[in-house]
């Protein structure tokens, strides 16, 4: 943002972390604060592409979204463990599709989600084309992935970030 | 179990059901580290226990602390933040990895895996059909049937 705070999110969400791992008292504060600064200007000779969020709104809409998802996909995948890796009920397999995000910030938030939930395990990326090859634990013939992923997260990704 | 009895029956409840859940969806993901037959269906069992075994056993922990306590027990929030922050990249690095040590003929393969597209050969816009890659499994699991193994130990 400015060149004293370059990092003003990053910063707010070090000086929290110092008042939760320590206790909330003024010194703390100060000396969380100095910290979340250096660690600020740290983080900006990396030169990491900086995330701006247009729309703070979607943010915890998306996190529900992706609670419950998990959810659903841990009874799921954990329905598949009990049956065992013989069972003719699931098979696994690569699925490819396109990605409209071309925003990094964006990307690694998606990549950060599908791993997170058990059953698809993102496996590569292209950046050029957009591609990415997931693997799926129980795939199913009738679920459209590219549509699945579209809707619920790619459009409110591009709705936070692009 | 003494924390337990300081605490209110319903936290008690509370705290040990998000326990035993939590607990036993990390088992199970371990079980089914073991159990799975490919790498990549692998890299799917231990995100039981980091996406919900995690969030339930940090839950319950929480609201332990925050009641035997006294006061807003925050503590825990911040092994979740990191879990859920470091355990996707090594995921994707292992992914990445197996799918390097697949296309190479080489290093021989634990399943067929989708070669590397063409970049002029299709257009992106329409995503390759995989139908029946990542099913040639060769690799029989860690704890594979009928594992002679076993019968020879209880011979002993």
């Amino acid at each position: 943002m400015s060149r004293a705070i370059p990092h003003p999110v990053l910063s707010l969400a070090l000086v929290l972390m110092w008042l939760v791992l320590t206790s909330f008292s003024l010194g703390n504060l100060v000396l969380g604060t100095v910290i979340a600064l250096i660690a600020g200007w740290s983080v900006e000779h990396l030169h990491p592409p900086k995330p701006k969020f247009r729309r703070w709104l979607a943010i915890p809409r998306l996190f529900l979204i992706v609670a419950l998802d998990i959810l659903r996909s841990n009874l799921a995948v954990a329905r598949v463990l009990v049956l065992g890796p013989n069972h003719p009920a699931y098979h696994s397999g690569f699925v490819e599709l396109t990605l409209q995000l071309r925003e990094p910030n964006a990307i690694a938030m998606l990549a950060i989600i599908l791993t997170a939930t058990p059953g698809t395990a993102w496996i590569e990326f292209e950046r050029e084309s957009g591609r990415l090859l997931l693997h799926v634990l129980d795939l199913r013939s009738e679920d459209d992935w590219q549509a699945l992923i579209r809707d619920r997260y790619e459009a409110l990704l591009m709705e936070i970030f692009e | 179990m003494r924390h337990l009895e300081l605490l209110p029956p319903w936290a008690a409840l509370i705290v040990a059901l998000f326990v035993v859940i939590g607990a036993t969806l990390t088992v199970l993901g371990g079980i089914g580290l073991l159990r799975l037959k490919s790498f990549y269906q692998r890299l799917h069992a231990p995100t039981l226990g980091y996406s919900y075994g995690t969030l339930l056993i940090i839950l319950a922990s929480m609201l332990m602390f925050t009641l035997l306590e006294g006061r807003l027990v925050l503590h825990e929030l911040m092994v979740g933040i990191f879990i859920m922050a470091t355990t996707p990249i090594t995921l994707l690095m292992l992914g990445r990895a197996a799918l390097r040590r697949d296309r190479d003929t080489k290093l021989g393969h634990d399943e067929t895996v989708p070669p590397r597209p063409d970049a002029q050969e299709s257009p992106p816009e329409m995503p390759r059909d995989l139908t029946g890659y990542g099913e040639g499994v060769v690799d029989t699991g860690l704890l594979s049937h009928g594992d002679p193994e076993p019968e020879r130990r209880r011979g002993d």
